[in-house]
């Protein structure tokens, strides 16, 4: 596939209605069409089928496909209080790993934005588990937030404290969840954070030092203001990422204990591929996309806002 | 205090709050190690960093409770596929979508954007049931397809897109004065100058398909099918409950590589996840 034997073939190609630009539009295609391809086969496709889905009453084992409407959003969202639970669980999840992720990825990324003697260490420790699989996370804290021989409940035994049986116990198991979620994903956001602030010229901290501002001063006028814009980045990120969790919950609890944990994307996989309801299943994977849809679209309207 | 004291104090401080930072952090993965060395009973005991009976059995045991030496090159070889696919493609794509003039390239543009705000969890379900029509239920087949077609493809043709664009445009033009093709500008001058976006598509990209964990559940169901996340999990006695030895031990033998490769690149692959954060 070497140039010139393609020069060649190109010529013996010229025809007159075949323009130049015509013809790069041929060529453009031909780049774009096996991405074109898998993606209309392997995501419009099912995306339009999870739509018919949606509207179907269909059990795997027991029953056939029969055109219900939107009886199965009606289901989710009237008749099944199981269903606000589980919204309930994703919102809690959101609201409780969100801001604590972000701010300590800010927090993070400031004190490793700039060159420093053991700045590339600590980057690369807090970034370590970004890399590592949600498996072997989940399986190593599964095990270290044991009631009874668990790491952390021995460590707090020696300063007296007795804790307990986190993954087991519905008001702590959503807490520990989503602790070491953040511990796993907190290096992503640090590293955004860091990109940004090397953007910012230093020239800017340092005029508004000589006018006086202190430290903190400097982050919330000067800083802060510059970062606004990757902030909201890192929110949707981070949201997103958020309402799709599904090995930490499948590793750790499996949506338990009395379903404290059974958020949507664990919920979305138990009805379809457990209970093999894929009618109710598909509706739900629906409302998911949704509420997802609308985080974007919210976040793209305030990041062109902050942007002008 | 002098201003010399002062910093030295102040670096005294970083140093330890995120020393103390850290330990979430490294714990876990020094502990893990340490007690795939230990036996069963020793893990519940007293905690200590070094076991106090070095069990290099459990290493052993591990390939033999199931074929994990399969399971790991499994891993490595559809990570491996995914990546050199998504290269080719995503750089094809992008390099068109950068760099050429067509009808329909904002549209193609705006139906990608719409790839990448639906979750994967969205389309699992009718994707199984094409895969099943398909007779490619419990193969690597999805595992290769769906990572590479997903929104993980997309986020890759949009990052090697957003890199082709802020290329300068001299070369392809003295590419052209030589008789080069489009095809022949796009392997000989368009990807030998974006080697820093393609080798953080490279490595997100196998990072993403080797700890890949929905698909592989959904889509697998021999042992010697499995990949290392889905294994990982299934070192379980009759009662299913965890044989911790083991798995604490297989899990080491899954991640420490990583790790290394990790320490040895940090600089590449913490870039890789910053450009595309930024870009993607």
């Amino acid at each position: 596939m070497t140039g010139s034997t393609d020069q060649t073939r190109a010529r013996g190609f010229r025809v007159p209605w075949l323009t130049l630009k015509r013809r790069e539009a041929i060529e453009a295609w031909l780049f774009v069409s096996p991405t074109l391809a898998g993606f209309l086969i392997f995501f419009l496709g099912p995306l339009i089928a999870v739509i018919l889905y949606s509207m179907s009453e269909w059990n795997l084992l027991s029953g056939e496909q029969i055109f219900v409407g939107l009886a199965n959003y009606e289901h989710a969202l009237q008749e099944n209080p199981e269903f606000w639970h589980v919204i309930r669980n994703s919102i809690v999840f959101a609201i409780g790993l969100v801001p604590m992720n972000m701010a300590l990825a800010l927090m993070l990324a400031l004190a490793l934005a700039r060159p420093r003697r053991g700045v590339i260490f600590f980057r690369t420790v807090f970034f370590a588990p970004v890399v590592t699989s949600a498996v072997a996370w989940a399986i190593v804290w599964k095990f270290l937030l044991q009631g009874e021989g668990g790491t952390v409940n021995q460590m707090l035994a020696i300063i007296g404290i007795d804790g307990p049986n986190w993954l087991r116990e519905p008001d702590w198991a959503m807490a520990a969840v989503i602790v070491t979620r953040v511990i796993k994903m907190v290096g992503l956001n640090m590293i955004l954070y860091i990109a940004a602030l090397q953007t910012i010229p230093r020239d800017y901290e340092e005029a508004a030092r000589l006018e006086g501002a202190s430290g903190w001063q400097v982050f919330r006028m000067v800083t802060w203001p510059l970062l606004a814009p990757t902030t909201l980045i890192i929110m949707v990120i981070t949201s997103i990422g958020s309402f799709k969790v599904f090995d930490h919950i499948y590793l750790m609890t499996g949506g338990g204990p009395e379903n404290g944990t059974l958020v949507l994307a664990f919920y979305i996989y138990e009805q379809a591929f457990e209970f093999f309801n894929i009618g109710y299943a598909s509706a739900l994977a629906m409302i998911m996309f949704m509420l997802v849809l609308a985080l974007t679209i919210v976040q793209l309207i305030l990041r062109r806002k902050g942007a002008t | 205090m002098t201003q010399r004291q002062l910093d030295r104090l102040k670096q005294a401080m970083w140093l330890v709050s995120l020393s103390i930072l850290a330990v979430p952090f490294v714990f876990p993965f020094l502990w893990m190690v340490s007690s795939g060395f230990k036996s069963a009973t020793e893990i519940f005991g007293q905690p200590t960093l070094i076991p106090h009976v070095w069990r290099w059995t459990n290493f052993v045991e591990v390939f033999e409770y199931q074929p994990f030496a399969q399971q790991y090159f499994n891993s490595l070889y559809i990570a491996s596929l995914v990546t050199i696919l998504t290269l080719i493609l995503s750089s094809l794509a992008g390099y068109a979508l950068a760099r050429m003039r067509f009808a329909g390239a904002g549209l193609l543009m705006l139906f990608l954007i719409s790839a990448l705000m639906v979750p994967e969890e969205v389309t699992i379900i009718p994707n199984f049931f094409l895969m099943r029509w398909l007779g490619l239920m419990d193969t690597h087949a999805p595992l290769v397809l769906l990572p590479v077609f997903g929104p993980h493809g997309v986020m890759a043709t949009f990052l090697m897109r957003q890199y082709f664009v802020a290329l300068p445009k001299e070369l392809e033009e003295a590419g052209k004065m030589d008789g080069l093709s489009r095809l022949g500008i796009w392997w000989k001058i368009a990807l030998p100058m974006s080697r820093p976006a393609l080798a953080a598509v490279a490595i997100i990209t196998f990072l993403f398909s080797w700890n890949l964990f929905l698909e592989p559940l959904v889509f697998l169901s021999s042992l010697d099918k499995f990949t290392l996340p889905l294994a990982l999990s299934n070192f379980t006695d009759a009662y299913g409950l965890p044989l911790w030895h083991l798995q604490l031990a297989a899990t080491s033998l899954a991640v420490v590589p990583i790790l290394i490769v990790y320490l040895i690149a940090q600089r590449q692959i913490i870039e890789s996840f910053a450009m595309s954060g930024v870009k993607g």
